[in-house]
């Protein structure tokens, strides 16, 4: 029997503070090129301080949460929308909670609200995830 | 304001070749050290059959086309305008190292909100494996500010 339920917290991620070579190691490991990541100068043309990260990067990192819990086999579903930048040296946690189970194609699936936030508690992303349990 | 004429409009699909070295770069990108996504006989001993892609791998996957956006040309978009507004992934199988993954996408939606100030365009994808099984399919919904 799964101990799983509504109300269940799922372990947070903390992650370490977003610095130029994370920036640049996803770019070349993600494929996602924009200079915006990468080069001040470029970032700076855009009108922006400086780089910042991809938002890929930090759903990323809300998919390690989450497979940190459960295994990615149990993954049915994962979605966010991006609500706010993230700048160099923001220290960004990942957490949720499991809000609902729901019975779907004979599976009983636990809903759970999931969010990126700085260290401010401004929210970065605001998703859902269905996981089989 | 964007061509809603467009929507509806399919991309040319592509396929990709999924690589271990690949996915050993990725995971390291995102700091990943559960050892499934870098070993393939520890993703072997907890039932995978090759080393797994990560959760949002297939967004890079959509990167690996012959052209990198191609909705900027369809539509005529300036690259400096565009914001990532919401990105959903939906698993009906798993993306291994060793796969070969078609890519098909479409747009499925173009709207505005505020008089126009803000345009949305909604692209759905989807992900199939040598062996002609749908492993995955993915939303996106990019946001162009006028």
């Amino acid at each position: 029997m799964s101990d799983i339920s509504v109300g269940t917290e799922i372990p947070a991620l903390e992650l370490p503070p977003i610095s130029r070579g994370t920036l640049a190691l996803y770019a070349g490991a993600s494929g996602d090129h924009n200079p915006v990541h990468i080069d001040s100068d470029v970032a700076k043309q855009a009108g922006m301080p400086d780089v910042f990260a991809q938002g890929m990067l930090s759903m990323a990192y809300l998919a390690r949460m989450l497979t940190n819990w459960q295994p990615q086999a149990k993954l049915r579903k994962f979605s966010n929308r991006f609500a706010a930048i993230t700048h160099l040296q923001d220290v960004i946690t990942c957490s949720g909670k499991v809000v609902e189970l729901i019975e779907q194609n004979g599976e009983v699936l636990a809903r759970c609200e999931i969010q990126a936030a700085k260290a401010t508690g401004e929210q970065t992303l605001v998703g859902e995830a269905l996981v089989a349990i | 304001m964007l061509d809603k004429n467009k929507i509806g409009h399919e991309f040319p699909s592509f396929d990709v070749e999924i690589e271990k070295g690949r996915l050993r770069f990725f995971a390291k990108a995102i700091g990943e050290t559960n050892p499934i996504y870098t070993d393939e006989s520890a993703a072997r001993s907890v039932g995978y059959k090759a080393i797994p892609a990560p959760p949002t791998f297939m967004f890079s996957v959509d990167l690996e086309g012959p052209e990198l956006l191609p909705v900027l040309d369809l539509l005529d978009l300036d690259i400096g305008r565009i914001l990532h507004g919401s990105q959903e992934f939906e698993y009906l199988g798993q993306i291994y190292a060793g796969d070969r993954i078609t890519q098909q996408s479409k747009i499925v939606d173009i709207f505005d909100k505020k008089g126009g100030a803000l345009e949305f365009v909604v692209q759905e994808s989807t992900y199939t494996n040598q062996n002609e099984e749908l492993v995955g399919r993915a939303q996106q919904t990019l946001v162009y500010r006028n």
